[in-house]
């Protein structure tokens, strides 16, 4: 009952927010609503902004109507560089989804054999930690020039930005692991593989579905940035070029897409591990 | 690029401009002579002919003078199948490769690659092109050296910067195509509006598309020949030109030197007012180009003829004033410059608002004209030395040479039918001063501000 309650508050409290950000915004974009005057053929030529006193930023009406004029026609296709944003989400989505899997592939192998291997674990040490601080980023312009290929370079700066939370909780998660579990499976003359998949995986999967969760998280957000970069297709060529015709609006509304697509994301992997969660 | 009439003896088929007289310009001249795709083969057969039969104009004009053009082409026709050679001509060798990747930066420069797409110079020319916009010169080199891109629109310094391996492998380049002329300006924010004097612009921070483009050596020039050092007096850095209007009305800079239809879109914003139009520091200068590698056009040099044939045809389509509005309202949509149809209309049209209250018409605001001049090559090469991108001793023709490949140029363009201008260089004026290709290192020397030694 209580717990309800909380919730149900919680929820008014949000609404609130919500409005008193939104008349905010409403009233800070106002404009000054002004005419100046002009010679009616010189202002012919110039925009809203200038003849109207017009606030350059959009208020939440405009944006509100810019949402829903995406979403009315989200897959449409007018010709390579004007998209909708359903196939802009869907080229960012499938671009993160190739390269963390990769990573995943990548990650979790080395994660294993470094957290069993006290050996292999001081000597990769230096690597990951010279390695994992570096901005996915800047690896773009090395990707762009060794691999030759926009696309790949895109999925590779993701592959390379997931890669270290995954590596790194894997490690310690395996080499966590409680000695007496171990001990008992050797005890019972069980096979290193068998003991990896049996006892192992089970017990550290938590902390690698943690890795995992955090990857996606970054994964996604570097996407946007890197496909500003590039260009080409995604959600962040889309705000590039929304923002090359400074329209506020579409940004605004892009933004507001990529942190719904985000969260989503995020739910999927923590649903994830809630599965795999155990209790002690 | 001549399309005259080689049957006219008061035409010359080898000088630039137009030599008939009747028309300001040449392109104009061949607009008006040549207003079909059809009489524009046909010309072109009959003027590689009569060149074939007169190596000298001067015994062309004499010859036609005596005899008159119609028993003249009586007579060439006799011997010279010309209706047969106009049509093989139109057939040429069918392109390697029809599905093309051109890639372009979203600016008023790349029109005649733009263009050529919605109005279907491409298509017209048995080309399936894809023109994609690109975020930034950089990507754009990158993506053209990887070859996703089988050409694409350049800065005309890149060319040079990438033949001569600065930023990237030295790997062999051509710039077979100037786009466009004119067509840039430079923008100061509205709270300026009194200082147009530049000695009164110290300490102002200015914006540039890239470090190695006209517009950089344009603003340099223009400063210092005011007499402010454009590395003391004020501070210039490369801003990718969408975020130059942004920074304007943001306060973070006071004003840039950058393509249209940035300008506009500042003016059109109420943020800036239109300082000086390029034209007035240097009229006619050349800006973005058409590039693709040297292995590009020899391997496939069918689909290289074909793909320049369609840059040409888009190029003087633009050239022609009463085409520009329709060419505007083809570009501007979200597919291609992504820009209010008023905005790029103003910039092509040259009929435009200067944010001063004033409705201005300069009808060669922006111009096309694509032959890649090597003293253009040379110029931009003692500026890169003047402010110290370049040291030591530089080979100006040399590298002219290597680069623009203006003679490689005339040589296609008389394959593709045309008659390129005599000469690869010529001499012009910045600002009133004379410059001759022959002597930069004196030009450089020349200058009382300059980081050069």
């Amino acid at each position: 009952m209580t717990q309800k309650w909380l919730g149900l508050r919680a929820g008014l409290v949000s609404l609130a927010l919500f409005a008193l950000i939104v008349g905010a915004w409403h009233l800070a974009t106002a404009g000054t609503g002004t005419a100046v005057k002009m010679d009616p053929a010189y202002a012919k030529l110039m925009g809203a902004t200038a003849t109207q006193g017009k606030s350059a930023m959009p208020g939440p009406g405009e944006v509100g109507a810019k949402i829903w004029q995406h979403l009315k026609d989200p897959f449409y296709d007018k010709g390579t560089n004007d998209k909708g944003i359903g196939i802009q989400l869907a080229y960012s989505i499938a671009r993160v989804g190739i390269g963390y899997l990769l990573a995943v592939a990548v990650a979790i192998p080395i994660g294993f054999l470094i957290g069993m291997s006290p050996l292999m674990s001081r000597a990769l040490d230096p690597f990951i930690q010279v390695m994992k601080p570096i901005s996915p980023l800047a690896w773009m312009p090395l990707a762009l020039y060794t691999i030759k290929d926009s696309a790949i370079s895109a999925v590779f700066v993701i592959f390379i930005c997931s890669l270290w939370p995954m590596l790194i909780n894997t490690a310690f998660g395996v080499a966590s692991v409680r000695r007496d579990w171990l001990n008992v499976a050797k005890t019972l003359e069980m096979s290193p593989s068998r003991t990896a998949w049996r006892v192992i995986l089970p017990a550290a999967a938590p902390t690698i579905l943690t890795g995992m969760r955090i990857s996606i998280g970054i994964a996604w957000l570097v996407i946007v940035a890197a496909e500003m970069l590039v260009g080409g297709t995604g959600i962040g060529y889309f705000v590039w070029n929304e923002w090359n015709n400074l329209s506020i609006t579409n940004v605004i509304t892009a933004i507001l897409f990529i942190g719904v697509v985000g969260m989503l994301l995020d739910q999927l992997m923590a649903k994830l591990q809630r599965l795999v969660a155990y209790a002690d | 690029m001549s399309l005259h009439n080689p049957f006219d003896p008061d035409c010359s088929l080898q000088g630039s401009g137009c030599t008939c007289g009747r028309h300001e310009s040449q392109v104009e001249h061949e607009q008006t002579v040549l207003a079909s795709a059809e009489a524009r083969t046909e010309r072109v057969v009959q003027s590689a002919v009569v060149r074939a039969l007169f190596p000298q104009d001067r015994t062309r004009r004499t010859f036609l003078g005596a005899v008159g053009a119609t028993t003249a082409l009586a007579a060439i026709s006799q011997f010279f199948p010309l209706g047969l050679a106009t049509e093989v001509f139109a057939q040429a060798a069918a392109p390697e490769k029809k599905d093309l990747k051109v890639g372009f930066i979203p600016i008023t420069c790349a029109t005649p690659i733009i263009m050529a797409h919605p109005m279907g110079f491409y298509s017209k020319h048995g080309l399936n092109v894809e023109v994609v916009k690109t975020a930034g010169w950089a990507v754009i080199r990158d993506k053209t050296l990887n070859k996703e891109y089988d050409a694409a629109h350049m800065l005309s310094p890149m060319p040079l910067a990438i033949t001569l391996g600065a930023g990237s492998n030295p790997i062999p380049y051509t710039m077979p195509a100037v786009e466009n002329i004119n067509g840039q300006a430079i923008t100061l924010s509205v709270k300026h509006k009194d200082k147009r004097d530049p000695k009164s612009w110290r300490g102002f921070k200015f914006a540039v598309p890239f470090d190695y483009s006209m517009h950089n050596y344009l603003l340099r020039y223009y400063v210092a020949e005011h007499g402010i050092d454009p590395d003391t007096d004020i501070q210039i850095r490369a801003v990718p030109p969408p975020e130059m209007v942004a920074n304007l009305r943001a306060d973070n800079i006071d004003g840039f030197l950058a393509p249209d239809p940035v300008n506009q879109r500042a003016v059109y914003d109420g943020v800036g007012f239109i300082h000086v139009l390029s034209k007035e520091i240097w009229d006619r200068h050349p800006c973005c180009a058409f590039a693709a590698s040297k292995e590009f056009v020899t391997q496939t040099p069918n689909t290289y003829a074909a793909l320049l044939k369609a840059i040409i045809d888009a190029t003087a389509f633009a050239a022609k004033p009463e085409n520009r509005k329709q060419i505007a309202e083809a570009i501007a949509p979200a597919n291609y410059l992504n820009q209010p149809v008023t905005v790029v209309e103003q910039v092509l049209t040259g009929t435009f608002a200067d944010g001063l209250g004033n409705v201005r018409t300069v009808p060669d605001r922006i111009d096309f004209d694509p032959f890649p001049w090597e003293s253009f090559a040379v110029w931009i090469m003692s500026q890169m030395k003047r402010w110290g991108q370049l040291k030591g001793d530089v080979d100006y023709a040399g590298v002219a040479k290597q680069v623009y490949l203006a003679t490689d140029t005339a040589k296609l363009m008389k394959e593709v039918g045309m008659t390129p201008p005599e000469n690869t260089s010529k001499t012009f004026k910045v600002m009133g001063k004379e410059f001759d290709p022959s002597k930069p290192e004196e030009y450089v020397k020349s200058f009382a501000i300059k980081r050069a030694a």
